[in-house]
Order: structure tokens, then sequence, then C-alpha cells
């Protein structure tokens, strides 16, 4: 079971990696950065609705923010099994974050539809 | 590593080698290492990040959140976030010719090519976000 399921969460590692540094540098610099600081004003709310109003909009944003965070999860996986010496606990370990990642994508899909 | 035993204590327990507890901190390469695998981190903080955006955008909250987000510790953060995603952008995108092989008619196409490939592609994608995002407003 753990054998087979290793390589789909591999490609989810690396699908939701490229996804990850496509968008979210820009993201994070706009709307965490610039906005706050003033440099760039805020775009009204109602652009706002508007850019996630189409249902296909809505879905490619679960689906994006869903593979940053089954990335970020199997990351944080080995990288906390390494650091803190917890590979014993590998199976609790995993099941901790890629229910994080299970429940962000949860999340998303109850804010956008 | 391995120490004769005694007669009549064969059965004793193997040695163990203790865990060195900073590994990381021995070699700079490990440290850089580290440092890529630790992105992760804020990679989760920034969709967190944009779910709350989402979140107010949905329930019409969206000053509160400017509010929220324009506090100096939000904004330390959100830096902190900025420089882990791109980061992460260089190295995830600079590591995809190790990953995938890529051959036309036998050519192999070298590693150059495809880095620049993705990085354009990473060019293209911000410009086109930061584009829909900010326009007519």
């Amino acid at each position: 079971m753990r054998r087979r399921l290793e390589p789909y969460l591999w490609l989810l590692f690396s699908g939701g990696g490229v996804v990850a540094a496509l968008t979210l540098p820009v993201l994070v610099l706009l709307f965490g950065v610039l906005m706050p600081l003033g440099v760039v004003a805020w775009p009204s709310a109602a652009h706002l609705r508007a850019l996630v109003d189409a249902p296909l909009v809505r879905g490619a944003v679960v689906v994006a923010l869903t593979l940053c965070l089954f990335h970020a999860a199997h990351r944080i996986r080995f990288t906390s099994e390494e650091l803190l010496g917890l590979r014993r606990w590998d199976a609790l370990v995993a099941v901790l974050c890629y229910g994080a990642a299970v429940a962000g994508g949860v999340t998303a899909i109850t804010l956008l539809f | 590593m391995t120490t004769a035993r005694p007669p009549g204590h064969e059965e004793a327990r193997p040695y163990v080698r203790p865990r060195d507890r900073w590994w990381f901190a021995r070699r700079r390469s490990l440290a850089v290492f580290v440092l890529r695998e630790l992105t992760s981190v804020l990679v989760a903080w920034t969709v967190a990040y944009l779910l709350l955006l989402l979140g107010a955008v949905a329930d019409g909250t969206t000053e509160r959140f400017a509010a929220l987000a324009a506090r100096p510790w939000m904004v330390a953060l959100n830096v902190l976030a900025l420089a882990a995603t791109a980061f992460h952008a260089v190295t995830f995108l600079n590591l995809a010719p190790k990953a995938t092989v890529v051959r036309l008619d036998g050519w192999r196409v070298p590693a150059w090519m495809i880095q620049g490939g993705n990085h354009t592609a990473w060019l293209a994608v911000s410009a086109l976000l930061a584009y829909l995002v900010l326009r007519s407003s």
C-alpha cells in the first residue's frame, strides 16, 4: 500500500513545486508586501470578487492551492523527520502533513464554492 | 565500528551510532539544502495567507484583511515568505533538467535551455497574474 502510494505523493510534490514556483512569489509580493506597504493600491473588493468569479478560475485556484499544500506537506514530512529525528514516526508524520494539505484543499473549496 | 564481544555475550545489542543533531550545520551545502527544504514551511504559510484573503473576499471583509496585512509583524512575515518562495522558485526550476531528460530526435536538450525556459515561464506567469490583479484598479 505505502509502496504504491509513494510515487503519486512524489508526483504531487513535484507538480505542486512547479505551481508554487510559478505563482506564489508574485502573489505574496503583491498581496503580502506591496499592497500592505502602500506601494500599490489595494484592488477594489468588487475587482477581487470578479477575479475569482468564473467557475473555471475557482477550480483552477483550488487545484493550484491544493497542489502547493501537497508540495509543502511532502517536504515538511521528510525535513521534520531528518531535522528532528522523527523517522520512526513516519506514518504519523505523513498522516499529519498530508491531512493538513487535504484540510487546506477542503477549506479552499468551501471558500470558493 | 564493531568490537569483538566476549564469549557468552553474542546476543548483545548492536552498536547504534548516536544521532548527530547538528548534521545540517556541519557543511555549507547541507545548510543550503536544509534552507531549501524549509522554504516549504513558508510556501504553506503563503497558501494559508491567500486562503485568508479568499475568505475575506467571499465575506466582503477585505478592509479588515488589509488592516491585518498592514501590521508590521505581518509585513515582516510576508517579506520572509517572499524571499522563501523566490528561493524555492529558483532552486526548483533549476532542478528540472535533473529530473527529466528531454530528447528531440536523439539530441539532448541542454540543461540551461530547460532552466531558461522554466524561468521565462515564471516571468510570464508572474507578469500575467500581476496584470490581472492590478488592471483597472
